[in-house]
């Protein structure tokens, strides 16, 4: 005997209870928040849908909803105007689930009705233009490239590595970058800070940096922060961001964002470069090895020459920071394998790479189960006062 | 003979050589027979009382020696030497 849809409905209907729309916004309003599974199609469901509800196309229920909800799961069925969802709660029915309903109405009821409802981000058309080349990658996709454009990066200092990795971050759509700087362009930096310009020698750099990535990419905000950071300012500065990128030329602010990373348990990505040779790794806090596993002191300031006493060869920041740069995209989109747990040298000279092992310390001082982390003098601490007798004979 | 590879801080103290070839049995070793090559490395890389610096990290190929058998650790023909002090360049800025 032929059925009708509306037969199949009616039928549907006494299998299959209602749930009226005040009543379930009276239920999540109150905090009872059942599931809710939209079994509209893609395009309806990207046009909005009630918040906190689960997608799946009644196409690709019977074999989607194993992942979502148990047979003995309440399931409250939402489609467009709740007939869809009534023939979906027969199948569920079907497979075993005991207590499903529709929701009368549907999404449209919903609605109308002047409950809250979202809809999900997507990529705008000139962004899907912009970053085409990124979406093109099964690793990042659309999915990923959202999770970049919602990502915050602080990068300490906009100089040698800063400018080459900010820079990048802002081409790639990284959302929010922050840069700490309180030094101003000068016309000796433009050999390798290649975020600034010969017309703005004599700004500070964190604004100049700005400049650049506003005429690169208006996705970015950019925040400047025109000071040096110290252990007064420097939690509240980090914690409005999900990563570190530390391309500062003294130890007092490398061994300072070590110990702030861990406090905060923000990732730290960690560059630095003398002469023809960069160091990077990657510091995953409690999880792999912090920066003092790898370097316990510091060395004394007669050991420890900066680029503006020793040089640097321009190209290798470009290098060094991309592969800061590089490192934080991963660690934010959470694929590949990070420098975790590895130091990179990179001798421009020789062109070679080479890996050392970095283990965490069992005894460490900042990150080990015994430490007791807090924050120090690091300049007094740099400045080896403590083992003067060492550097006087060095 | 095993290669020691000499950071750019030393190179001064090495009158420019970045890779020596020397010949011992042990990390103690091998530095004495730098040290002998070139004398201004030693107050470098030691304390007076003949320690390696906490600063100066040793890598035996890609392990830290601290975690080996330290000064002690066993080297072998062919095996590299690296001496890694921390680093620290980058932005004159921030402090």
């Amino acid at each position: 005997m032929a059925r009708s849809y509306q037969d199949l409905l009616a039928s549907a209907r006494e299998q299959v209870p209602e749930v009226q729309v005040a009543d379930l916004a009276a239920r999540r309003g109150s905090g009872d928040d059942p599931l809710v599974i939209d079994v509209r199609e893609q395009a309806e469901w990207d046009e909005g849908h009630i918040p906190g509800s689960v997608h799946v196309p009644r196409g690709n229920l019977e074999s989607r909803i194993a992942g979502v909800a148990r047979p003995d799961q309440e399931v409250i069925l939402s489609c467009a105007s709740g007939n869809r969802s009534l023939l979906a709660g027969i199948t569920l029915r079907e497979m075993g689930f005991e207590n499903v309903s529709s929701l009368a109405g549907g999404f449209q009821r919903w609605k109308q009705s002047g409950q809250d409802w979202t809809v999900p981000q997507r990529l705008t058309q000139e962004q899907r233009s912009r970053y085409s080349r990124h979406i093109l990658i099964p690793e990042v996709g659309e999915a990923g490239q959202l999770k970049l454009l919602d990502s915050k990066a602080l990068l300490i200092g906009a100089g040698g590595l800063g400018a080459p990795a900010a820079f990048y971050l802002a081409a790639a759509g990284v959302g929010t970058i922050g840069l700490v700087d309180d030094d101003v362009v000068d016309a000796s930096n433009l050999q390798r800070q290649i975020i600034h310009t010969t017309d703005r020698v004599g700004m500070n750099k964190g604004e100049s940096a700005k400049v650049a990535i506003q005429a690169l990419n208006p996705d970015v905000d950019v925040n400047v922060h025109p000071f040096r950071v110290t252990r007064d300012n420097v939690i509240d500065l980090v914690s409005d961001y999900d990563i570190i990128i530390d391309g500062t030329d003294n130890f007092p602010t490398r061994y300072l964002m070590s110990d702030v990373s861990l406090m905060t348990r923000t990732p730290l990505i960690h560059a630095s470069i003398l002469r023809f040779e960069g160091h990077a790794s990657t510091f995953l806090p409690y999880d792999g090895p912090c920066y003092r596993c790898l370097f316990p002191e510091p060395p004394p300031p007669d050991m420890a020459p900066s680029c503006g006493e020793a040089g640097v060869l321009g190209v290798l920041c470009g290098v060094m920071g991309n592969i800061m740069a590089t490192e934080a995209i991963k660690a934010m989109l959470g694929i590949g394998d990070t420098l975790s747990g590895r130091l990179l040298i990179y001798d421009a000279l020789d062109m070679t790479f080479t890996e050392l092992k970095v283990r965490r310390d069992p005894d460490c001082p900042a990150c080990g189960p015994n430490a007791q982390l807090e924050f120090r003098d690091y300049d007094a601490w740099c400045a080896g006062v403590h083992r003067a007798t060492a550097v006087a004979t060095a | 003979m095993s290669v020691v590879r000499i950071p750019p801080v030393l190179r001064a103290a090495t009158g420019g050589e970045r890779e020596v070839q020397v010949d011992g049995g042990t990390v103690a070793d091998v530095l004495d027979a730098l040290y002998e090559r070139h004398p201004a490395v030693r107050t470098q890389l030691q304390t007076p009382e003949g320690d390696l610096h906490k600063f100066v990290n040793v890598y035996l190929n890609d392990e830290d020696v601290r975690l080996m058998s330290w000064l002690d650790t066993e080297v072998t023909d062919g095996d590299t030497l690296l001496i890694l002090p921390a680093m620290a360049g980058g932005a004159a800025a921030a402090r």
